[in-house]
């Protein structure tokens, strides 16, 4: 993965650095950090075939993760990699939005995560293919693929759990009801963003809502699922304040680059 | 004991212009996840561009004790091979 | 290893006596041709069920096996060094899956094996019942676990059942990488600060001789190995398999820098081979009938995996069977 690592001289030099900078981090966390989540299921999915898909899907995210990351780095310019940044920022450096750092529950509630989590992927990367920072047009170019396949199978879940045993059912809707009120910070713009979408570096996610919306109906009348209602999202992450839930994340999967600072593995 | 999925048999196309062969088999509920769990299953490292699935229990197979009856008459049609023929060298294109 | 026989044997050739001479007869000429026999063909009986234990136990090695790495991948150290582990350990159950599903052809189900290993009447490898504890154990046992695995496996391409051979050969092809990213791990630890040497040879002292056990009990104690291999189920000895083992590491722990926790061994030039010190198979009889330091923890995971997801399956069935009942409404 370190090959991947991105020359700082083919950054855009007329982006302010600092957002772009944020920004990076921002695409780069939230595929980072519900990697991990979905790595914890590793051995211990309710079938064999679903221990494969969700393996799948992390070693995508964990792609997405490197090539953002040290594309960060490189933009930076202080000399920090893709695994610098992952592996030695505290909880509030994190830039992740907080429905991926949400614990997995049950296998209802992990499908509800990644379902709402890809669908709003999905969305952005199909604009950031036209990015004009040609390095993320790239990474999103590469990336849709994955990603619709994500949306796609987790929507097969939403629709056989919601659909199916009055359990299913049931959990169906306790792990929707867990997700929902992440929802609205996916389509957060904030200041940090605004600047870059003026540039068409960033894409205006405000502007996804609409079709992501459409899609959860869609899906969720085949499963015969009511969408949870919420007066307002609970936000934060874009800016480092995060659940309770992510530092004991990073404390497992920083544990050895912290405990051993000098070590090269 | 608890219950698994039935039992689908794989096959893919390995690039275009070839057939499909079979490569083995998913358990999954229905045939949609079937095609996931073969996607998952058996295309990781860039196998196939195209998967067929079938579910087991619907192959109808050929009988091993039959085998001399079904194969083996058409062992003594060798006239059906090119070879059979003798052209002579001189002859071309043919 | 991962086919060791570790199962009891099931009074098979009383059996035998009872099928049509002809018929075994002709078997045995197919086999000893190096033929292979197909899941619809005629086979005795004792040979199935043979069959079915050592493919279902290797199945269930892979799956119980991806446990003790899947205890380090959410502390992989690196974001090179988790994709790789998550990919390994995703070949695992990819592995597990195909060596179900040959065992399948056989004539038993796929949970039936499940339920064989959830109640103890199934066997799996001794290895995996042993703790992870660093780092460095994730590259022990890819050097060492995955390098034994792999010298039995290789032959096992060439076993006389078809579909076992198909899907040995599939696996031989993907786990072409494994031992070498846990040797690269190794010599990461080995070239790095003082206490990742430490790790690493802390590491080798812990695998080095369960890794031996894997390749199951001495020839002379191991009753059923003439029968499997007359049958191609089985095609080396358990002893040539270790012995090869040992000739082959030694110098891999040289370069490594690290020093192999047996004072008897060294290299026998007559022989041509390493000479190496005497097994405790106390510990691996002890193992095997499931008192493993960790074997506890591995069943009870496995076992909770496939009771909690039950409710997924039966949904996923559920919704198959409403879908269909709509479909002919």
């Amino acid at each position: 993965m370190n090959r991947d690592f991105f020359p700082a001289d083919t950054r855009t030099d007329s982006a302010p650095h600092g957002a772009m900078f944020d920004y990076l981090l921002r695409l780069g966390d939230d595929s980072l950090i519900l990697c991990q989540r979905l790595t914890e299921w590793c051995g211990h999915a309710p079938a064999l075939e679903i221990d494969l898909s969700l393996a799948n899907i992390g070693l995508d995210l964990i792609g997405q993760a490197t090539l953002f990351l040290n594309f960060a780095g490189a933009i930076e310019d202080r000399g920090r990699d893709g695994d610098r940044l992952a592996f030695h920022r505290d909880a509030s450096d994190f830039r992740n939005c907080l429905l991926v750092e949400q614990p997995n529950g049950d296998f209802a509630q992990t499908m509800a995560r990644q379902f709402l989590f890809s669908t709003a992927q999905l969305g952005l990367f199909e604009q950031l293919m036209l990015s004009t920072e040609p390095r993320i047009a790239e990474i999103a170019a590469k990336g849709v693929k994955e990603v619709r396949y994500h949306a796609d199978l987790a929507a097969d879940w939403i629709v056989r759990l919601g659909d199916g045993t009055d359990e299913s059912r049931n959990r169906m809707v306790v792990g929707l009801d867990w997700c929902w009120r992440f929802i609205d910070e996916l389509f957060l713009v904030d200041d940090v963003e605004a600047g870059l979408i003026e540039q068409g570096i960033a894409v205006d996610r405000s502007a996804l809502r609409g079709a992501f919306d459409a899609r959860l109906s869609s899906v969720l009348a085949d499963a015969g699922l009511p969408a949870p209602v919420y007066p307002r999202g609970v936000r934060g992450g874009r800016a480092g304040r995060h659940s309770e839930h992510l530092g004991h994340l990073l404390a497992t999967m920083q544990h050895l680059p912290r405990s051993y600072p000098d070590a090269v593995w | 004991m608890s219950q698994d999925w039935p039992l689908w048999e794989v096959f893919i196309r390995t690039k275009g212009g070839l057939s499909h062969r079979h490569v083995g088999s998913v358990h999954a509920p229905d045939g949609e996840m079937a095609l996931r769990h073969a996607r998952d299953t058996y295309t990781r490292r860039l196998e196939g561009v195209s998967l067929w699935i079938a579910r087991s229990s619907d192959i109808v197979a050929s009988d091993p004790d039959q085998a001399g009856a079904l194969f083996e008459p058409a062992a003594d049609k060798i006239y059906r091979h090119p070879t059979f023929y003798d052209i002579p060298d001189v002859v071309r294109h043919i | 290893m991962y086919t060791t026989e570790l199962g009891k044997t099931d009074g098979s050739l009383a059996q035998i006596s009872q099928e049509d001479p002809a018929l075994v007869e002709a078997f045995e000429a197919r086999v000893a041709a190096d033929e292979f026999i197909e899941p619809k063909d005629w086979m005795p009986e004792a040979y199935r069920r043979t069959l079915v234990r050592q493919i279902s136990q290797h199945a269930h090695s892979e799956i119980v096996g991806m446990l003790p790495e899947g205890n380090w991948l959410t502390r992989a150290p690196s974001l090179r060094r988790k994709a790789v582990l998550l990919a390994k350990i995703q070949d695992e159950a990819g592995h597990g899956l195909y060596l179900y599903c040959a065992a399948e052809t056989l004539g038993v189900s796929r949970a039936e094996m499940i339920d064989a290993l959830h109640t103890g009447r199934a066997k799996y490898s001794t290895i995996f019942n042993y703790p992870t504890l660093t780092w460095a154990d994730i590259g022990a046992i890819g050097w060492l676990v995955d390098g034994a695995a792999i010298m039995n496996q290789v032959p096992l391409q060439r076993t006389s059942y078809g579909p076992y051979a198909r899907a040995m050969v599939r696996v031989c092809k993907e786990e072409s990488f494994h031992q070498r990213q846990g040797y690269e791990i190794m010599m990461a630890m080995c070239a790095g600060t003082p206490d990742q040497k430490a790790m690493a040879q802390d590491a080798l002292d812990r695998w080095w001789w369960p890794s031996l056990m894997m390749f199951g009990p001495p020839d002379d104690n191991s009753p059923n190995s003439a029968q499997s291999m007359r049958w191609r189920i089985k095609r080396d000895s358990n002893d040539e398999l270790r012995q090869k083992f040992v000739d082959i590491t030694k110098p891999q722990a040289d370069h490594l820098g690290l020093e192999i926790p047996d004072k008897d061994l060294k290299w026998n030039e007559a022989r041509g081979h390493y000479d190496f010190g005497a097994i405790d198979w106390e510990e691996f009889y002890a193992v095997v009938r499931g008192e493993g330091p960790v074997a506890k923890e591995r069943m009870k995971a496995r076992r909770e995996a496939w009771e909690q997801g039950a409710w997924v399956r039966d949904a996923a069935d559920a919704h198959e069977a409403k879908q269909r009942a709509r479909a002919s409404a």
